[in-house]
């Protein structure tokens, strides 16, 4: 378990690493979420009185769009140069791999987060009232379970040669309830009402993430056999 | 192969007349419910199409992790004929689900949690079959579905938990009973023939898989016999 | 007993179906410690296939394959550690510089001293210069150059080497057959796919015909035999078969 640990860590290492010197995938990622912003500022009205009933729903809507983008860079990267034969042929167990992209994916996603979600309560004129610490769990509660299950069917959709579209008609379905349980926590949260609620919520999420990191831990290696 | 056919006609046999008996049942002996007057009788069609797609999608579930195990090309066919299977009998069970909610509450569609789960439930199983149509040897189409088919499965109970949980205003009930669609007392006419509904339409389930799985397995057999015949023109 | 020991790697029955077709019937070989073996045969052979399966990329439909006595599994990390493979494709990291990819190999395969050993490796690959480009830039020979170093950081036991002569120039040819060479002497056993007659003749000590699935047959190259009766053997098998 442990020597798991630590090659994800590496793997996850030299993923950030390589990103951290083209920046080319968290750039796109932060221009597209800045841009979806601005697109549903042309929907929305952000002057009207309906932009406090959206936010919840953006602040989700904009995390899954860009980290789309960066899941489906995950694995594609990996075939250049059959890198990921070369990680199959390499001394690890296959879920090692799984969680080092689970943590790469992680890590772009919520850095995304950290500028692209104060940039749409900035744009929208968004006051933020409520509770900063549940706010920051319900985010991170529903970006893991997002990851788990977004990691795990990229690489399934990257042996498909139309990876890029085959990767959200199977990821949204997926995560509808996390996406459900987010928006709800989240609204709770902001509109500063009964926290009980929300934790509720965020205990659905907290079971979903456990429930699909433990699934796809397991089956990960099914998909990394080739045949 | 002989036994096979025979089990197939037993099957037709007690499908046709279960067919004609069902549907004398539904507009003929089973009694026009009060309020909702002739549209109740889309309620019969509605549950046991309901019951084989949920169905349809835990046999997925089940030969999916069975394929997982041990790989066989019976079994992957199965899963893939009973997902194609539940596509069809979701989609009625979508739209006469909508037509009972024009009747009753006059909009085509609510937000209710079966409905919403039933709908999720299509797209999931969608993109099952999307998976199933990727290139490559069946063997790594088996795994890589199988393995989408077990997550898929195990998704939708969670599906239909947080769309309860969401239309239950923000006060979530865990197990228990939700708001009560069908109304409350049933009568016994009405129970007999929507049993009658869902044995039939399970028994249509069982033989669209059987010729389903027979027609996919020529299918295999023609595919292979042209690869064969193309390699010794080929040589 | 002995005789055990000498067997680095043994393969029995290994039968491998892929997609309704029988691509590997049954092969049964052993390497010795410190021997070369070329496998050789036409396109379509199996022999990638072959290679796959030892290397664990493939599941063998049957049979077993057994590395120093002990079986081989999905499971058997150990064992994959003492098996350099060295593929088509280089799988290196374009983003990263040489350095870079070995460091992450050398810390998936566990390899202990990976400051000291890199620089010498890179050295003997002459790569010492282009330590730190990424190696986008790298021509294709230097990007076998590197894909070599892979192999050899982690001291494999076992070298299999998937046609490593394709796309090199006489230099690297050279440098390449030198290492071979020298690793064969220092006790490490290597198989060998080629297409390239000369270098097989060069380097092996036996060479094995795969056609259809099957060896056809083997032969053992002594001091005397020469490149032209090797091929006119090639050839007779092959038609034969």
């Amino acid at each position: 378990m442990k020597t798991i640990l630590l090659d994800a860590l590496t793997i996850a290492g030299k993923d950030l690493k390589g990103e951290l010197r083209s920046k080319q995938t968290i750039g796109m990622m932060l221009v597209f979420s800045a841009l979806v912003i601005i697109i549903f500022s042309f929907a929305f009205d952000p002057t009207s009185n309906t932009v406090k009933a959206i936010i919840p729903g953006l602040v989700w809507v904009i995390t899954i769009f860009a980290g789309i983008l960066g899941l489906n860079r995950s694995f594609v990267s990996e075939l250049e140069n059959h890198c990921l034969t070369g990680l199959r042929t390499a001394p690890i167990d296959p879920s090692s791999i799984y969680l080092g992209k689970v943590l790469a994916n992680f890590s772009l996603v919520t850095s995304v987060q950290l500028i692209s979600i104060p940039v749409l309560f900035l744009l929208f004129g968004y006051r933020f009232t409520g509770s900063y610490l549940w706010f920051c769990c319900i985010v991170i509660c529903g970006t893991i379970g997002f990851i788990i299950v977004g990691t795990f069917l990229a690489a399934l959709a990257a042996n498909a040669k139309n990876s890029e579209m085959l990767l959200p008609v199977l990821l949204l379905p997926l995560i509808s309830p996390l996406l459900i349980a987010g928006v709800q926590a989240t609204r709770i949260v902001l509109e500063s009402l009964e926290i009980t609620d929300a934790i509720s919520w965020l205990k659905l999420m907290i079971a979903y993430d456990f429930l699909f990191l433990a699934v796809c831990f397991l089956l990960f290696e099914y998909i990394m056999e080739e045949s | 192969m002989r036994q096979e056919n025979l089990f197939d006609r037993i099957l037709l046999y007690i499908l046709i007349p279960s067919v004609f008996i069902l549907l004398y049942l539904i507009f003929i002996w089973s009694p026009v419910e009060k309020i909702m007057g002739e549209t109740q009788k889309i309620f019969y069609i509605h549950v046991g199409t309901a019951w084989v797609a949920f169905l349809a999608f835990f046999v997925v579930g089940f030969y999916s992790v069975w394929t997982l195990i041990k790989p066989n090309m019976n079994r992957y066919i199965y899963a893939g004929i009973s997902a194609e299977i539940g596509v069809v009998f979701t989609t009625i069970t979508l739209l006469s689900g909508m037509t009972w909610g024009r009747a009753s509450w006059n909009t085509w569609w609510s937000w209710e949690p079966r409905l919403v789960t039933t709908l999720i439930l299509l797209f999931i199983y969608v993109a099952y079959l999307f998976i199933r149509k990727m290139d490559g040897s069946w063997e790594k189409i088996a795994k890589l579905s199988s393995v989408f088919g077990i997550i898929g499965c195990l998704n939708v109970p969670i599906v239909f938990m947080a769309i309860r949980w969401w239309n239950s205003k923000l006060h979530p009930v865990v197990f228990g009973e939700g708001k009560n669609q069908s109304g409350g007392g049933i009568e016994p006419e009405m129970l007999a023939t929507l049993l009658f509904s869902v044995f039939t339409i399970t028994i249509l389930y069982v033989f669209l898989m059987r010729k389903g799985a027979e027609i996919e397995k020529m299918r295999h057999i023609v595919k292979k016999s042209k690869n064969k015949l193309i390699n010794k023109l080929a040589s | 007993m002995m005789k055990e020991m000498a067997d680095m790697l043994e393969i029995k029955n290994l039968t491998k179906v892929l997609a309704d077709k029988l691509v590997l019937k049954n092969i049964t070989l052993t390497l010795n410690k410190g021997e070369v073996l070329a496998v050789i045969g036409p396109n379509g052979a199996g022999k990638s296939t072959f290679f796959k399966c030892v290397v664990g990329l493939l599941q063998p439909s049957s049979g077993d394959i057994s590395f120093a006595g002990r079986q081989l599994t999905k499971k058997s990390l150990i064992a994959k550690r003492k098996i350099g493979f060295l593929g088509h494709e280089s799988y290196l990291y374009s983003s990263l510089s040489s350095v870079e990819n070995l460091l992450f190999y050398g810390k998936l395969y566990k390899v202990n001293h990976l400051e000291e050993k890199i620089p010498l490796l890179l050295k003997e690959v002459g790569l010492h210069l282009f330590k730190d480009v990424p190696i986008r830039s790298f021509s294709r020979g230097m990007i076998q150059r590197l894909s070599i170093a892979r192999v050899l950081l982690s001291e494999p036991e076992i070298l299999m080497l998937d046609e490593p002569h394709t796309g090199l120039d006489q230099e690297a040819v050279a440098l390449l057959n030198r290492i071979i060479l020298s690793k064969k002497a220092a006790g490490i056993s290597i198989i060998l796919i080629s297409h390239d007659f000369e270098q097989v003749h060069k380097l092996a000590d036996r060479v094995a015909v795969l056609k259809s699935g099957r060896i056809i047959d083997t032969l053992t190259m002594g001091e005397e035999s020469n490149l032209y009766e090797m091929k006119e053997w090639y050839e007779k098998v092959v038609t034969e078969g």
